[in-house]
């Protein structure tokens, strides 16, 4: 009993020790970000990495989504007659909720897992010790490049996913269907609002790239110097980013009412 | 690391495309103007406004011209919605406005119709002549009640 009491114990303190072990990380890369040089080559490779090599996975995946936001919501909105508002349904959900949300879990497996795996195998082959030989610091020269790329590419990716499952749902609902184009875009038009729909899709955004960013070199930057620590940072980058986005996802809902 | 002009051009292209994908969302789809404020705000009190919500359109013959800002409650507990048109349109003294629906059971929206007289609507000023919105649920309910008084006759 005692000892069950115990495990109990030791995970709470484990995990303390972790959102502590992360608050400094994100400080000391924070640091980083005010430290000359700007690194500024080395930010555009990552976002070449992070951004450009993600969108053709985000804008085929908006695309299906809009196309079966665009079906669901017609099949279902038909039913009452009020397949006019269709614009606005897809609109409304892919600009508050889908578009930040999927394309935060997409980049968190395509680009937080590649992320955490390049950074874990530097500490396996010890180029991050090469590094600091150097009396380079490789805070400064390996995850701040990549945690701000992150952050920096998560509003353009996700704005990028909310336009191509717009054109997607147009597709469904005004090629196949028969709508009328005028209708979807209009319903579209008057449902979303500037400050409370787009400004707050890009907040949310920007808060989980932050988060991806944040998990992902942490836990390849802490990986255990094996192959089994490699593949176990990268594993638990993409589990805790993704139940994170998804939390946070609700608390930022209910708190901003986004 | 060096520069490399191809990396470099599709990095530039890729932001390029990402912020025309959000100035798309803000420009036509949220429909934010970089006007916002300049507008003409004028003032209309109704003794009943329905449905009526912000953001709904304000027409002019149908045409959208502006759009239904902050509503309250006045001291004589009457709704006054703000209305914000499009600053270049004159619109004479005696206008009145008027609380509509598209289709019988479609949004709320305000209507206004132009008057005859020779001074404008400035920015502040308030619409005196307003129509309110009609309840389809009273409407129903009087001609109820209307034929139930009726019978005895």
């Amino acid at each position: 009993m005692s000892a069950l009491i115990q495990d109990l114990g030791w995970a709470v303190v484990r995990t303390i020790d972790q959102f502590g072990k992360i608050t400094v990380f994100a400080a000391q890369i924070a640091r980083a970000l005010v430290t000359p040089p700007a690194r500024v080559r080395l930010f555009v490779q990552e976002v070449f990495n992070l951004g450009v090599l993600s969108l053709v996975i985000i804008c085929v995946s908006g695309l299906a989504v809009g196309m079966v936001l665009g079906l669901q919501g017609y099949n279902t909105l038909v039913r009452f007659g009020a397949e006019q508002s269709l614009g606005a349904v897809v609109g409304l959900s892919l600009i508050r909720e889908l578009g930040p949300v999927l394309t935060a879990l997409l980049a968190t497996g395509r680009a937080g897992s590649a992320t955490a795996a390049e950074i874990g195998t530097m500490v396996v082959t010890e180029q991050l010790d090469g590094l600091r030989m150097m009396s380079t610091n490789p805070i400064h020269y390996v995850v701040m490049p990549k945690a701000l790329a992150m952050i920096f590419v998560m509003p353009l990716l996700s704005a990028l996913f909310i336009v191509c499952g717009l054109g997607g749902g147009y597709f469904v609902g005004v090629s196949l269907m028969g709508l009328d184009g005028g209708t979807y875009l209009s319903s579209l038009q008057s449902a979303v609002d500037f400050n409370d729909d787009v400004v707050s899709s890009l907040l949310k955004a920007l808060i989980f790239g932050l988060l991806v960013g944040l998990i992902a070199t942490y836990r390849g930057y802490t990986c255990a110097p094996t192959s089994a620590g490699v593949s176990s940072a990268t594993t638990s980058t993409v589990v805790i980013a993704s139940v994170a986005i998804l939390i946070f996802d609700y608390f930022i809902t209910a708190l901003w009412g986004v | 690391m060096h520069r490399s002009p191809v990396r470099d051009f599709v990095v530039g292209l890729f932001v390029l495309v990402g912020l025309g994908a959000i100035a798309y969302l803000s420009m036509n789809v949220g429909g934010f103007s970089l006007h916002r404020g300049e507008g003409l705000a004028v003032f209309a009190a109704f003794d009943q406004i329905g449905g009526l919500k912000p953001r709904a359109p304000v027409v002019i013959s149908g045409v959208k011209v502006g759009q239904v800002g902050p509503i309250v409650l006045d001291q004589n507990f009457r709704a006054r919605a703000e209305l914000d048109l499009r600053s270049d349109l004159k619109i004479p003294r005696d206008t009145s406005a008027s609380i509509v629906t598209s289709g019988l059971l479609g949004d709320r929206y305000i209507s206004l119709e132009l008057g005859g007289e020779d001074t404008y609507l400035k920015p502040g000023d308030e619409i005196t002549m307003t129509e309110s919105a009609v309840i389809l649920e009273r409407l129903i309910g009087k001609l109820i009640h209307n034929t139930d008084v009726e019978k005895p006759k």
